[in-house]
């Protein structure tokens, strides 16, 4: 009965998804993205006697330059110019958070692949040639590629950082059962399709513009100016797209940008710059690799009352994002589970990698990774399943976090238990057991995922955005906002916040670039908010410009303000269409000489936090959901395939369902990469070993999971998020990582003998060897 | 002067033939929709279809044009996304992208429409499979790829009412543009003549060597030799099949009569590379590669192949394949010889093969370990085999004990597992990027259990060959 109810209630919900998906809106650039004709920097018209640029870098991880010698380089045919430190005007400065990073490297080296200098000749060819040709000695120093041979040597980024919530030392006493443990996780190379790049021309006056591949132009507008010792006025930066970003284009766009800048800067020429793909591989960090520790105590009927962990992050040569990563790995250290005790502290470790940076999650995915170790390493011990921990300790209205933040409109049962009822849990449990039972070259293994991922900048004062939003006399719209558009579809959205408000077809609205001079100061498109801030800016200002519409309207109609509406390019009085259309009323508008500009600036309510006491209420809402995923490893070659992945998602009131499910869909298999295949390798010597495709794999379409299946909760959304849709872009690569632990019990089920290990990725290799691990044959 | 048909426009160009095909239509001629992502072909950004004259069938393939020369475009039609675009409006497989929400960036995105467009105008079977085949070298970071399996889905349901060959229907169906049409003839009265060949480098595919060392290539003088006729074709003549060095992996696949002799055979080549590269990559090329691990040498190295060597005076020689290597990467070969046929014993009645790989990505990798087996029995008895494996050694391993224990002995578990032992003296891995020396080790057993397991599944199963709960 029970079975037959809930395969009802889940065809009905998969139903009014596909149904959703057809009626829902398109990503707006699909047109131009098919054919071929979506613009990326690569591809922007370039000017006569632009040069190509090439990067010269280091290849040791850490020593002292002793010499370098160019003349060879400077003297092949096409060679212009080599750029090297002594050609900064400004600051040979590039650190955001910290100013410890210089553009190109002086006395040291700190990284395999640091920046030494620019080649720029008339073709990149050319520059790559002239690159070989350079010689450079370099006396070695020791070599860090470890957290932990950081911390032993203290060699920190800055002061670890801890939260404490409750006395857990006082509660690990009153606890049944406790258990310690390591985990390790890996880094994760970005892989966006195209490589990083810029395109500076030199304006007039000593302006300089700059076409990046950037999710922060304002970070590369800044940083130029600092670097060339000029005003930012100087500098504009302009964005149309990115191919791909996922953090790895927050920081990290910038030094190539500031170095086509700095050589337009001194040639007076346009200079482009693109990475190759190997190039872009070693030069650039990636996401943190963490080596942690955890203790963890539950009382007798599981709930857990007390969490330590202490967590080192390879935050790699320099500080780049990594204090702001390790501060959203404490956020995110419970998961969505209600723990009355913590105490967690991390560290950034500098060592000698490329410095790592943001990445989807932005450290959120290495912290609930140790939870979720210590969760199925307790339910081993302990002899329950690991969901009989998870469901008892998942987070209620009013619990509160770590951080002091109260936890209000909690969507972390309701997705439990939505999930366990519409896929039948013990169905599927069963499933994978009688499989087991009756297969020995092939065992399943199943595990759930939780998510509860905070939405906003947890650097509070970045949590703003503004907008311009022009009406042309012909009544089109065009509108600028922060927002960068990389695939996520916020453009889309944008549109249709101000084609819901001056009720116009989507063609009379254009979303233009994105460039420094029409909105500035801004902070980079990422933490999932950029669809938040940039669209309460861009409603901000459809409403304004709306207010002074009804008015014109209004006046000429003879009623009041408050009685007009606008439906389907037409004005209304109440509910009764008039004859005055859209572009009639802006004409109108025109002649009274009303405004049919507005900025807006739109600042998130309500959140704080307080750094000194490690509390406060830094996020506007939370995401929620649970993932169950199963998979079926080959015992005899090591390998897997994911059967299924069913997932419901807190999408609050999905304003854009189409696009909301592709970001749903590309995290989890970006989070399940991240999980399983993707192995960043670098040798002891700090050189990255996994630095191309041919081996670093990131899923193809024939490792994907066989079926996907996410369906919306029920909720009644967030004030705080643009038209209640809720923050979709970092969540779900969360759900990856129960791929993990799918895995993991698959090998159990295989070898009784195997011992638990929380060292991700969980590669075919690891899997092989856990397979057969304490079975002499 | 290289003479080829690119889209709509015919070009002739003094451009060095050992330029990539990418960096032509990209800088050359401002087709900007081909996109770069690693130029390893790796990731199938920059996919563009190629048709050729030889046949009178629709026959447009996909290839990564990053490591293409130019030369190889001689005499073709070259199609890029562009020259699939239909005026003001989309093309079938493009408004299945767009409809599924296949595309977020759009950065992979072209390279996906113009695979997708190949698939509709190839001559390969129309079903789901095959759909996802043609895609199975493009790599997206941004969707997770099932919106894509479902514009594959919507691409396959158009064609299910396909009229074979017909370039009319195709148009009429809003897949290619008119000037499609058209092309058979322009590839016919293009001046094409033979390209002037300097002396260098001999390229055929140049899947491999644009990889390693694409700089020294795109302005040094190449010598293609993909179009010389004389490496072509794959006869089979008494028992015995002779494949001409310069076919490719897509050759073998569609050829119906090999398929025939090896039921697997697609299931086998499916694990080596992608589309794209399958309809690129000779397998000349990849016996000189000389690479421990490359998968068509270990399999043909399992059918214990001899290889005919020809100088550039025409004289000939022949030798076992298994004799060709001599170390890492140094082999049998003199200048200016090259690689001509590869020739083996078909399978009869009595004899079964297997090929196994293992790597991170099951698809589009290289192995961390590859092994291939060819036996024949007799009364239960083995009368002949034959056992290659790859990366775990210097040279891809052509195991002469253990092939050598095995005959004449009968099929038994313990046989099966004694040859295991033998293996595991004859192999050397080191550990590297594709995994630890002990893993290979594991995995060399394995893989060679896999073979049994997989080839009498009635006789053996997992259990037989190693202990578990």
């Amino acid at each position: 009965m029970h079975k037959n109810k809930s395969n009802n209630e889940l065809e009905s919900q998969l139903d009014a998804v596909s149904i959703a998906l057809k009626k829902s809106i398109k990503n707006l650039d699909s047109y131009t993205h098919v054919r071929g004709e979506s613009l990326y920097v690569d591809d922007v018209n370039i000017r006569q006697g632009t040069f190509h640029a090439v990067v010269f870098d280091s290849p040791k991880a850490h020593g002292k330059i002793k010499s370098v010698d160019y003349s060879k380089a400077e003297a092949l045919e096409g060679v212009e110019r080599i750029f090297t430190y002594k050609d900064i005007p400004g600051k040979n400065q590039i650190g955001g958070i910290i100013p410890d990073e210089p553009l190109f490297a002086e006395d040291e080296v700190h990284f395999w692949g640091m920046p030494i200098a620019l080649i720029v000749a008339e073709t990149e060819f050319i520059a790559r040639k002239a690159r070989d040709l350079i010689e450079i000695e370099i006396e070695e120093l020791p070599v860090i590629t470890t957290g932990k041979q950081a911390k032993e040597k203290g060699s920190l980024i800055t002061k670890p950082r801890s939260f404490v919530l409750g006395d857990p030392e006082k509660a690990f006493k009153d606890c049944e059962y406790v258990f310690e443990g390591e985990t390790f996780s890996n880094g994760q190379e970005h892989l966006y399709i195209e490589a990083q790049g810029a395109y500076a021309e030199p304006l007039e006056n000593g302006t300089i513009k700059i076409t990046s591949s950037t999710q922060g132009p304002t970070a590369v507008q800044r940083t130029t100016a600092q670097v060339l010792g000029v005003a930012m006025h100087k500098i504009e930066v302009d964005v149309t797209r990115l191919g791909g970003g996922f953090g790895g284009k927050e920081d990290q766009a910038t030094p190539w940008a500031v170095m086509a800048a700095l050589a337009t800067y001194h040639l007076n020429q346009s200079v482009k710059l693109i990475l190759n793909r190997h190039d872009d591989l070693r030069m650039t960090g990636k996401r943190h690799p963490y080596e942690s520790t955890y203790k963890i105590g539950l009382s007798k009927d599981l709930k857990i009352l007390a969490y330590e962990a202490e967590f080192l992050q390879n935050a790699g040569a320099a500080a780049d994002l990594s204090p702001a990563v390790a501060e959203r790995t404490l956020f995110h250290a419970t998961n969505s589970y209600y723990v009355p005790n913590v105490n967690v502290t991390v560290a950034s470790c500098k060592t000698n990698l490329p410095p790592n940076t943001a990445f989807r999650g932005f450290g959120g995915p290495q912290g609930m990774f140790v939870i979720e170790s210590a969760i199925a390493k307790a339910a081993h011990d302990i002899g329950v399943t690991p969901r009989a921990i998870q469901e008892a300790n998942l987070l209620d209205e009013n619990d509160v976090f770590s951080y002091g933040q109260i936890a209000k409109k909690v969507e972390a049962k309701n997705s439990w238990e939505s999930v366990k009822s519409i896929y039948n849990i013990e169905a599927i449990e069963r499933e994978v057991e009688e499989f087991n039972n009756s297969n020995s070259a092939y065992k399943k293994g199943m595990a759930l995922m939780p998510i509860c991922f905070g939405i906003s900048f947890t650097n509070t004062p970045m949590n703003h955005a503004r907008a311009l939003v022009h009406i042309y006399l012909d009544g089109s719209v065009g509108i600028s906002t922060a927002a960068v558009e990389m695939g996520q579809g916020v453009n889309t959205k944008m549109m249709q916040i101000a084609a819901n408000v001056f009720s116009v077809p989507y063609e009379k609205i254009k979303i233009e670039t994105t460039n420094t001079t029409r909105v500035a100061n801004t902070s980079p498109s990422a933490a999932s908010s950029t669809a938040d801030l940039n669209g309460k800016a861009t409603l901000k200002a459809c409403n304004a410009l709306l207010k002074r519409l009804k008015t014109v309207a209004a006046t000429y109609l003879k009623v009041t303000p408050e009685q007009i509406t606008l439906k389907d390019e037409f004005v209304y009085i109440k509910a009764k269409k008039t004859q005055l259309e859209w572009t009639q009323l802006i004409s109108m508008a025109m002649l009274e000489r009303v405004a049919l500009t507005e900025n807006a600036h739109y600042a998130t309510p309500e959140i704080h936090f307080d750094k000194t006491r490690e509390k406060g209420h830094p996020f506007a809402y939370h995401v929620y959901g649970t993932a169950i995923i199963t998979t079926t490893v080959d015992c005899t070659r090591g390998t897997y395939k994911f059967d299924s992945v069913k997932i419901v998602h807190d999408y609050g009131k999905s304003m854009s369902k189409g696009i909301d499910l592709g970001q749903v869909e590309g995290a989890l298999v970006q989070g399940i990469g991240w999980m399983t295949m993707e192995e960043i390798a670098y040798n002891d010597e700090g050189k990255l070993l996994s630095n191309a495709l041919s081996t670093y794999k990131i899923p193809d379409i024939f490792s994907v999971p066989k079926i996907v299946e996410t369906v919306p909760l029920e909720t009644k959304g967030h004030e705080l998020a643009i038209l209640k849709s809720k923050a979709v872009g970092e969540p779900p690569l969360m759900y990856g990582i129960g791929a993990y632990f799918a895995i993991q019990n698959a090998i159990k089920a295989f070898n009784p003998n195997y011992d638990l290990k929380f060292h991700a990725p969980i590669t075919p290799e690891k899997v092989l060897m856990g397979l057969y691990e304490k079975n002499n044959i | 002067m290289i003479t080829f048909i690119l889209n709509n426009k015919t070009i002739k160009t003094s451009a060095h033939s050992g330029m990539t095909l990418l960096d032509f239509v990209r800088y050359e001629q401002r087709l900007t929709g081909t996109k770069i992502g690693c130029r390893e072909g790796d990731c199938g950004a920059c996919t563009v279809l190629v048709r050729t004259l030889e046949n009178d069938t629709i026959t447009y393939q996909s290839i990564t044009s990053c490591i293409s020369p130019l030369g190889n475009a001689h005499g073709k039609h070259i199609v890029t996304v562009e020259g699939t675009n239909l005026k003001n409006k989309l093309t079938t497989a493009q408004e299945a992208m767009k409809a599924n929400y296949a595309t977020q960036c759009g950065f992979c995105t072209p390279g996906f429409v113009v695979a997708l467009t190949g698939f509709a105008i190839s001559n390969s079977d129309k079903n789901y499979s095959k759909a996802l085949d043609a895609i199975s070298g493009n790599i997206c970071r941004c969707t997770g790829y099932k919106s894509i399996e479902k514009a594959a889905c919507q691409v396959v349901e158009k064609l299910e009412n396909q009229e074979k060959n017909s370039f009319k229907w195709l148009i009429e169906n809003g897949f290619i543009p008119e000037y499609f049409e058209g092309i058979p003839q322009r590839l016919k009265e293009i001046e094409a003549d033979d390209l002037d060949q300097p002396k260098g480098k001999y390229v055929a595919g140049g899947t491999d060597l644009y990889v390693q060392q694409a700089d020294n290539l795109i302005d040094n003088s190449v010598h293609l030799i993909q179009e010389k006729n004389f490496l072509k074709g794959i006869e089979i003549n008494n028992g015995i099949c002779n494949i001409g060095a310069n076919s490719t992996v897509t050759d073998l696949w569609n050829h119906t009569e090999l398929n025939s002799y090896f039921p697997n055979l697609k299931k086998h080549l499916k694990l080596v590379s992608s589309e794209q590269i399958r309809n690129m990559a000779s397998f000349g090329g990849n016996l000189v590669n000389a690479s421990p691990i490359g998968d068509m040498t270990i399999f043909f190295l399992a059918l214990n192949s001899k290889i005919t060597i020809i100088n550039p005076a025409g004289k000939e020689r022949q030798l076992p394949l298994k004799e060709f290597y001599q170390d890492y990467k140094t082999y049998d070969l003199k200048d200016g010889e090259l690689i001509k046929t590869i020739s083996f014993k078909l399978p009869t009645k009595d004899s079964y093969f297997n090929f196994e790989k293992v790597c991170k990505r099951t698809h589009l990798d290289i192995a961390s370990v590859n092994s291939a087996i060819n036996i024949s029995l007799e009364n239960e008895k083995i009368q002949e085999a034959h056992v290659s494996i790859g990366g775990v050694a210097a040279i891809p391993k052509y195991l002469h004990k253990t092939s050598a224990f095995l005959n004449g002995k009968s099929l038994t578990s313990e046989i099966i597992m004694e040859a295991g032992d033998i293996l595991q003296n004859e192999i050397s891995p080191i550990s590297d990027v594709r995994g630890s020396s002990d893993y290979k080790r594991l995995l060399g057993r394995q893989l060679f259990f896999a073979h049994f397991t997989e080839l009498f599944p009635k006789q053996f199963n997992l259990n037989d060959f190693v202990q578990h709960a």
